[in-house]
């Protein structure tokens, strides 16, 4: 579920950045307002309890797999949306960092899947609606198993979504939702079925802990209000930042071609390359295929699929001496490596 | 040691290669953080079929490597053991895409292969990188380059307390889970009832450990704000780093390098 740099365009991992940032910064102001001396210790080592209970796996009945705790849920009980997603992201923020569990560029998609739709959306809109007033086993259990399933089927939706806008997984957009939407049922239980089982051990043996959790309603603007903003906000950025990913693929090579006038360069290139110079240059530049968006695509200087009649004496010697290439450069990097290293010992 | 145990060790062993010193451990976090970031935009900016000039990028993590004396080996366990998402996923283009890109003899190759490849590599230089990263720095300093960057403080302050709390509560999940499998038949498999029971009682350990963390910290003085201690400065060096390396990123960036060289070796062969 968590997803990693390599899968994602700088458009997408810039603007969840961008998302997780605001919502950290909103949440923050939040827990400050609250002014609870006695949260800012609890948060961390709840945390860190999270993060230690993620290590022990149980056996799911009947599978022969197992599972783990995921945590939102629970945190979202305890502590109250704003200071449960500072929690959820400090603990992604961590995995990313010591595990890499997760990319750096990537942090921002994965605290927004994993913190936002629990903390923001289930959590009040659902968990709360269900529980109400009272607080007995059962309806804790429905309360926290579907609040579970909706909040990681709404964050399993939401890495289709960022992997297909990034373009860089051939998965399409259906198919990858029919992926995840099942397995993620079956998470989402397990989580449902953890949290409530976990919260109601807690109700049984200190019911004080979970009652004044519940009544704590953060002040100021209500939970509902706020997550709706939020919401939409999402929703807005998100819109945009999938008209900005399908309409230029990549972003640095639009800034690219918009501020460079390659384009020319490119076409006089391609009227055969009389002049030996041009053809030079387009061999010493040659990634700027911005010519076309086509989804063939190009490596290298490689032509596109159907200009090959026209180019067919590049054709192969531009792929080979791609590969001959690389080869070599990994070797200098490495040995570039080796000396920087041999001269450190030396040191 | 079980699972549980190796996993603490690793951190641990992070925080150790952390605490060294080299040139590149006395850098600014600040600057290492931007670099990195900048190193990673780059790489992931490619379009999704390019593979040879994604090459070169390799400097940048064998260098920190190379330069912050750090062990390549475990770094290289630690990529792949993180890899299967990215493969999970990448392994569908090849059967998704199946235009033929190039001809390498008679062998057609298809774009989704190129494409996969193509990820296999952004994957293995932005881990790489981020682990780097971290054990050249270490998380307080990276913590402390977050709230220089504006980081609101609440969240830096709960990443400190978890780095601080992660050893404890794994140490206590660990003599758990120990305890358990010591007094079972079946040490492996914990069943759902059980697995509610430890995690409760874990979670109304930790309770009582934040109300104690809480009130040793009011005996020391807590007045509702946490103090960072601050002490690096951006100086000629760490300009160097990131102006340097920044040049070196948007060189490998729009100048596909291993093309040339290759080019250039084929053109001499013929």
């Amino acid at each position: 579920m968590h997803m990693a740099d390599a899968l994602i365009s700088p458009a997408v991992g810039g603007t969840m950045w961008v998302v997780s940032g605001g919502l950290i910064a909103y949440s923050a102001k939040k827990v400050r307002e609250e002014a609870d001396d006695r949260k800012i210790p609890l948060m961390g080592v709840l945390g860190a309890f999270i993060f230690a209970a993620q290590m022990i796996n149980f056996t799911i009945p009947a599978t022969g797999s197992s599972g783990h705790l995921g945590g939102g849920m629970i945190l979202a009980i305890l502590l109250g949306p704003y200071s449960a997603f500072l929690v959820m992201a400090s603990v992604l923020t961590v995995q990313a960092l010591f595990f890499a569990d997760g990319g750096l560029l990537a942090l921002g998609c994965n605290i927004f899947n994993l913190g936002f739709f629990t903390c923001f959306v289930a959590y009040p809109l659902i968990y709360k609606k269900i529980i109400g007033r009272g607080l007995d086993k059962k309806r804790l259990i429905i309360a926290a198993t579907i609040a579970g399933v909706i909040g990681l089927e709404l964050g399993a939706f939401g890495v289709a979504l960022e992997t297909v806008s990034s373009g860089i997984s051939e998965l399409p957009f259906k198919t990858f939702v029919l992926l995840m939407i099942p397995i993620h049922l079956a998470i989402g239980l397990v989580e449902g079925l953890v949290t409530s089982g976990v919260v109601s051990f807690v109700i049984t043996a200190r019911p004080e802990i979970v009652t004044a959790a519940g009544e704590k309603t953060p002040p100021g603007v209500g939970v509902k209000k706020t997550a709706l903003g939020i919401a939409a906000a999402a929703v807005l950025a998100g819109a945009a930042l999938s008209w900005f990913a399908s309409a230029h693929p990549d972003g640095l090579e639009w800034a690219m071609l918009k501020t460079s006038g390659r384009e020319e360069l490119e076409s006089s290139g391609r009227l055969h390359g009389l002049l030996a110079s041009l053809q030079e240059k387009t061999a010493f530049l040659p990634d700027y295929g911005f010519r076309k968006a086509a989804p063939a695509g190009e490596v290298k200087s490689e032509p596109a699929a159907g200009e090959k009649a026209a180019w067919p004496a590049i054709d192969a010697g531009a792929s080979v001496s791609g590969l001959v290439g690389g080869l070599l450069t990994l070797l200098l990097a490495a040995l570039i490596g080796l000396g920087l290293k041999r001269r450190q010992t030396a040191a | 040691m079980n699972k549980l145990g190796k996993n603490l060790a690793d951190i641990g062993y992070m925080d150790t290669l952390a605490a060294g010193d080299s040139p590149l451990h006395r850098l600014d976090p600040r600057a290492k953080l931007l670099t990195t970031f900048l190193f990673i935009v780059s790489v992931v900016s490619f379009n999704k079929y390019e593979v040879s000039a994604l090459v070169p990028f390799c400097l940048y993590p064998v260098f920190l490597v190379a330069a912050g004396k750090l062990p390549a080996g475990y770094l290289v366990k630690k990529i792949l053991l993180v890899s299967p998402f990215a493969v999970l996923v990448g392994v569908f283009n090849p059967a998704l895409d199946r235009q033929i890109l190039f001809q390498l003899g008679p062998l057609g190759i298809s774009g989704g292969w190129v494409s996969f490849l193509s990820i296999l590599a952004r994957f293995a230089l932005t881990v790489s990188a981020a682990l780097a990263l971290l054990s050249i720095t270490g998380i307080n300093s990276v913590c402390e380059a977050l709230l220089r960057c504006g980081v609101p403080k609440p969240f830096v302050v709960q990443l400190l307390f978890l780095n601080r709390y992660i050893f404890a509560l794994t140490g206590e999940a660990e003599r758990m889970s120990r305890a358990r499998s010591l007094r079972t038949f079946r040490p492996a498999a914990v069943s759902f009832r059980v697995f509610i029971q430890l995690i409760g009682n874990l979670l109304l350990r930790t309770m009582d450990r934040a109300e104690r963390v809480y009130r040793a910290m009011l005996c020391r003085g807590f007045d509702g704000h946490i103090r960072v201690v601050r002490f690096s400065k951006i100086g000629r060096r760490e300009i160097a780093f990131t102006l340097g390396w920044s040049v070196f990123f948007s060189v490998f960036r729009f100048v596909n390098i291993p093309l040339m060289l290759g080019q250039a070796v084929t053109g001499l062969l013929k």
